[in-house]
């Protein structure tokens, strides 16, 4: 397509944001606009469950660009709007509260919601963690709190719970793996986040799925395992996953399945594209549909896309990335772990807290694990066979 | 072009070095950002300024 004269912006996250200055890097001097569901200016969501829920940033320190560095972007914030419905044919973006936005080329980067549990919206004590008005929510009650239950043993459930055991809390993890992140890490790595749990204190109760909520006088009592066991807890952390935030594009014409499916240039429809968190996009040298919830792909995504609306035609193939500091140790994964992958420590010492891990496949190499050791694991990329 | 990094805001993703390995390195020890030239040359500014944008950490700021 031509160069566009408007470009409309659905979400004012990392994607977001990043997509706008990769647009105006690359040189585009049309009109953008940048649409956002949440009242803040661009701010970024890792420390959410770490710095600012501990309290050792104020959320300012959260933001992603200071003010006067956004205003050199030259694009009109619309903030604290959600958007509402698309019409696909005129690229017209309705909003909730009643703007029409219409654009030459759009980009959605809604982002995710995170699951709940049936019966708890309404209920006292009971949060999820996405945005900063949840985690700060979040972070007052945990203030006034004695006994917390986070539900979750992915990614965000083992930060959350680490947090708040850093915060002297009695916490205990739920959720249906044997181990901490073992699906997205395997077992030996998994078993390591296990017993660092435990070492630190966390009471872990994993192997069984949580199925509700018990509640005395609208406030969270304990949370119900499918053993028929009960956690008592009077503060409950809802993390099991979140699903892409596409419920506002229903009906549109927009293929939504598991996230916005995109071509390998991430384009969803003629001058609408998609990036982040909600695009599952093609990704032709694996030659799957993926969707990536991770920070790195969001700002990767985003630059890809800014250049194929600048007429790149570029497919996005990127090596998946993704990093998780919970306690003391700091693990960094490159590429992709297949479940049933081969692992073998290549580098380090498990027992001294640093090691790289090499996952194998099929006979190739298809991920990279360093625990501590950044560094290490980044330089061994090149061994993937994605890369 | 003036460079700085916010070593407490860096998480070691190492997404500066593949992009500017003439400008960032990480420590062997922790991935912790080093600046490497924080006076980039004038070819270099371009390739800087997406190290901006796209540091997962939002750890590197650029003055001209």
């Amino acid at each position: 397509m031509s160069t566009p004269d408007h470009v409309l912006v659905v979400g004012a996250s990392a994607a977001g944001l990043v997509a706008s200055e990769a647009l105006r890097r690359k040189g585009y001097q049309g009109r953008l606009t940048v649409l956002g569901a949440e009242p803040h200016l661009p701010y970024d969501r890792p420390p959410l469950s770490k710095q600012v829920l501990c309290g050792n940033w104020q959320p300012e320190r959260a933001r992603l660009r200071q003010p006067e560095m956004l205003s050199t972007l030259d694009a009109e914030f619309v903030l604290g709007d959600p958007a509402a419905g698309l019409d696909v044919a005129a690229r017209t973006v309705h909003t909730v509260s009643g703007r029409e936005l219409t654009a030459d080329a759009i980009i959605l980067a809604t982002g995710l919601r995170p699951r709940t549990l049936a019966g708890q919206d309404g209920l006292s004590g009971v949060h999820v963690l996405r945005t900063l008005d949840d985690a700060l929510a979040l972070r007052k009650d945990l203030l006034s709190c004695s006994r917390v239950v986070v539900v979750g043993d992915g990614v965000l459930g083992a930060e959350i719970t680490a947090t708040v055991r850093g915060m002297g809390l009695a916490v205990t993890m739920a959720g249906p793996q044997p181990a901490p992140l073992t699906y997205q890490l395997g077992t030996l790595v998994a078993s390591r986040l296990a017993a660092l749990h435990a070492a630190n204190g966390v009471e872990l109760r994993l192997g069984s799925g949580v199925v509700g909520l018990s509640e005395q006088d609208g406030r969270v009592a304990g949370v119900l395992l499918e053993t028929g066991e009960v956690l008592p807890a009077d503060v409950v952390v809802v993390a099991f996953g979140a699903a892409p935030a596409t419920e506002w594009l229903a009906g549109s014409g927009l293929l939504c399945d598991n996230g916005i499916v995109c071509d390998s240039r991430c384009r969803a429809a003629a001058g609408i594209y998609a990036a982040g968190d909600v695009a599952r996009w093609h990704h032709e040298t694996l030659d799957v549909l993926l969707r990536l919830e991770n920070r790195t792909n969001a700002t990767e995504q985003a630059v890809a896309v800014a250049a194929n609306i600048l007429g790149a035609d570029q497919p996005y193939v990127p090596v998946p990335y993704f990093w998780t500091d919970q306690f003391d140790a700091k693990i960094h994964v490159h590429g992709t772990l297949p479940i049933g992958a081969d692992v073998s420590v290549v580098e380090g010492e498990p027992e001294a807290g640093r090691f790289v891990a090499q996952y194998r496949h099929g006979g190739v190499v298809t991920g990279v694990l360093g625990w501590n050791m950044p560094k290490q694991a980044r330089l061994r990329r090149q061994e993937l066979v994605a890369a | 072009m003036k460079v700085t990094v916010d070593q407490d805001k860096c998480c070691g993703a190492g997404t500066c070095v593949l992009l500017a390995p003439d400008v960032f390195d990480q420590r062997d020890e922790d991935g912790i950002v080093v600046l490497l030239d924080d006076s980039p040359s004038a070819d270099l500014h371009e390739i800087v300024r997406e190290t901006v944008s796209v540091c997962p950490g939002a750890a590197i700021s650029v003055s001209e």
